[in-house]
């Protein structure tokens, strides 16, 4: 009898991790198994099906080739439009995160806010507010021809530099909540201990701030440049003709040309292309531990 | 007698039966044809029982008088139904992507009286998402109609969309950031203009257009037309002219100046032009495509009656008289241009709502086109627009 007693809290117990993961992982199945698979079987349907005829299953593997053919210029630009501001916002936002959690003091939780504050905001008025900011008439774009730094008949908005600053600004919160998280824990007395031992800055920063906050710098890269690669915003409002990615190619698959085969052939590569892309950064990063 | 190199582990034959049901899940994939007829979708009409209408239209399309809409709510007073007046149209395409899944499958959308655009009525006409209109309840549109919106080839006999509104595609310019634009081969090639023009992302007004101005009709022309227009498109887009194609956007950025020159819709340039006069709208001589934004009552929509009563309401000239000097756009409604002196003769004599016949002589409708000949000038299109 008490062996039984003892034995039924014991399997109550075994069961808590499997019913506390269950709502997440019912979550998972719907929203997101079950769409990849729909994804994954809408792209091998046959590319002369139509919306008023229906699509038949034909495993045409080819959906592929030729989304790829037509549309790899899309593909390199979103790789590199999104790995500039990934760049961009890690210089930005190093120095910032580390200021932030190393030297900010009791102006710590202000500039927080700070970092976060633009998220109060819709995704889309932050990009219009830059629309506003870059325009030909405005004062930014007046100043630099003053400077000469841009032509007379120069412009800021639609252009690439337009789009990759948009990109910036929107992920840059990214990149640094958690850099911060991973400096703050940083313990200040190492960096006084590399300095005792005639660390140079330079070396103090290679040797033990760096490596120390990997996970951080992994973390950031990830969350900025994942959905900067599949971002489309920026380029519609921001860009021009010419800098379209391929988050705009696969919008206009979707809605305007309603070619459904080639709209998930386009997606489900650029799922791959990330997955491999962030599988090798990670394994050089050497940070598995993170994931 | 060979041997498998790979010996059965329970690990394997897990993986195999994995692997095997998602490529039998997958092959089980496939979509029936969307399309649906009378009989396939039919529709109950819950009108007598139910004094109520769910109305989805643009945004600005309506006369307001601070939060009140004052024809709707005489219309509501007329008739005792009231009507769920919502402005959750914004884009056709999107549009479409949100109700595609709940008419291809004959379900309810949850809306009564919908406002699309002519060739996107087009396709659901085609489709058969649409209910047939009881003319006979609606005398008022029968006897109203605006000639040149009849009979056309979206909807031959006028019995499934009722133009709400209508407008004109064509060139606007702001008079303060350059000369006078009269043309489109102005706007495609004027070295002046480099860098500083928008054209629409809707291909059948951009591409309409620049048919036109080869001295092609874009409501019947041929595959080499289109490429004739196509390749001129690509030469401008090549050599830089071309900034941008656009929504409703270019609004903000034409009066600002950012752009000097685009094509434009006619009700927003007289929205603009009534701030500030510098904005000019143009039709040129090689002519404008005419559209409209038609009223139809799609699918398993349970108010039928009550729909067909609504716009027969809005065709009494005096109703549209005041529609019309709210939005700006062209009124398609015989009669209200003597109601509107009453409210604003400066209006009434306004072209763009209510042309002459010359400007509506000269503007065409874009050919309705069926789904694979869409898909493949979108196609054509989209690749010269960058998407």
């Amino acid at each position: 009898m008490t062996v039984t007693a003892a034995a039924r809290p014991a399997r109550a117990a075994r069961r808590t991790p499997y019913l506390l993961i269950l709502p997440g992982l019912l979550w998972l199945a719907v929203f997101f198994a079950v769409p990849v698979v729909q994804l994954g079987a809408t792209s091998l349907y046959d590319p002369n099906g139509s919306l008023t005829d229906g699509y038949a299953m034909t495993w045409s593997f080819g959906n592929y080739a030729t989304a790829l053919a037509a549309y790899w210029p899309q593909f390199l630009r979103s790789l590199l439009y999104a790995g500039l501001a990934t760049a961009i916002c890690l210089a930005l936002g190093y120095p910032l995160a580390f200021v932030i959690a190393q030297r900010a003091g009791r102006w710590r939780n202000l500039l927080l806010i700070l970092v976060v504050a633009p998220f109060f905001t819709s995704f889309l008025v932050r990009t219009l507010a830059w629309k506003a900011i870059l325009a030909d008439t405005g004062w930014l774009a007046g100043l630099l021809r003053d400077l000469h730094l841009l032509a007379p008949d120069g412009r800021l908005l639609a252009t690439p530099f337009a789009v990759v600053m948009g990109l910036v600004y929107n992920f840059l919160p990214f990149m640094v909540l958690p850099l911060y998280a991973s400096l703050q824990r940083l313990d200040g007395r190492l960096l006084e201990a590399a300095a005792d031992l005639y660390a140079s800055p330079l070396r103090t920063f290679r040797h033990v701030t760096l490596p120390l906050s990997m996970p951080g710098v992994v973390a950031g890269t990830l969350l900025t440049f994942i959905p900067a690669v599949g971002d489309y915003i920026n380029a519609a409002l921001l860009g021009t003709v010419r800098t379209s990615m391929i988050g705009n190619v696969i919008d206009s698959a979707f809605l305007v040309r309603l070619d459904y085969p080639q709209a998930a052939a386009l997606s489900f590569l650029l799922m791959a292309a990330i997955l491999v892309l962030v599988t090798v950064y990670v394994r050089r990063a050497g940070t598995d531990e993170l994931l | 007698m060979r041997r498998s190199t790979l010996p059965l582990t329970r690990r394997t034959l897990l993986r195999g039966t994995a692997a095997a049901s998602l490529a039998t899940a997958l092959a089980a994939c496939g979509t029936k044809g969307a399309k649906q007829t009378e009989a396939s979708c039919v529709s109950e009409d819950v009108s007598g029982a139910e004094k109520t209408l769910q109305f989805s239209n643009w945004t600005q399309y309506i006369d307001v008088d601070g939060d009140a809409r004052p024809t709707l709510a005489a219309f509501q007073q007329q008739t005792g139904i009231t009507v769920t007046y919502t402005e959750d149209i914004n884009d056709n395409n999107q549009f479409f992507g949100k109700i595609q899944q709940q008419l291809s499958a004959c379900q309810p959308t949850g809306r009564d009286v919908i406002v699309l655009t002519d060739w996107l009525v087009g396709r659901l006409v085609q489709l058969g998402w649409v209910q047939k209109l009881d003319l006979a309840k609606m005398p008022n549109v029968q006897a109203n109609l605006l000639p040149s919106l009849k009979g056309r080839s979206v909807d031959p006999q006028n019995d499934h969309a009722v133009p709400w509104q209508g407008g004109l595609a064509a060139i606007a310019y702001n008079a303060g950031a350059t000369k006078e634009v009269r043309t489109i081969d102005e706007l495609l090639t004027r070295a002046d203009l480099k860098g500083r023009v928008t054209l629409l992302a809707e291909m059948r007004d951009t591409m309409g257009l620049i048919m036109q101005s080869n001295g092609h009709d874009p409501s019947n022309f041929t595959a080499a037309q289109f490429d004739d227009a196509l390749a001129k498109l690509k030469r401008a887009v090549d050599a830089g002219q071309i900034r941008k194609f656009t929504g409703n956007e270019y609004t903000t950025d034409l009066e600002r100046g950012d752009i000097a020159a685009c094509l434009a819709w006619s009700g927003d340039v007289l929205q603009l032009s009534a701030e500030n006069d510098r904005i000019r709208f143009v039709a040129p001589d090689s002519g404008a495509i005419l559209f409209s934004d038609d009223a139809l009552v799609p699918n398993r929509a349970g108010h039928k009656a009550n729909a067909e009563q609504l716009l027969n309401y809005y065709y009494q000239p005096e109703v549209a008289a005041k529609v019309a000097a709210e939005v700006n756009y062209i009124c398609p409604v015989v009669g209200a241009q003597e109601a509107m002196t009453k409210i604003d003769p400066e209006l009434a004599e306004n072209p763009l709502i209510f042309p002459t016949p010359e400007l509506l002589g000269n503007a065409k409708d874009f050919m309705v086109l069926d789904e694979a000949a869409s898909r493949e000038y979108e196609r054509k299109f989209q690749t010269v627009i960058g998407a």
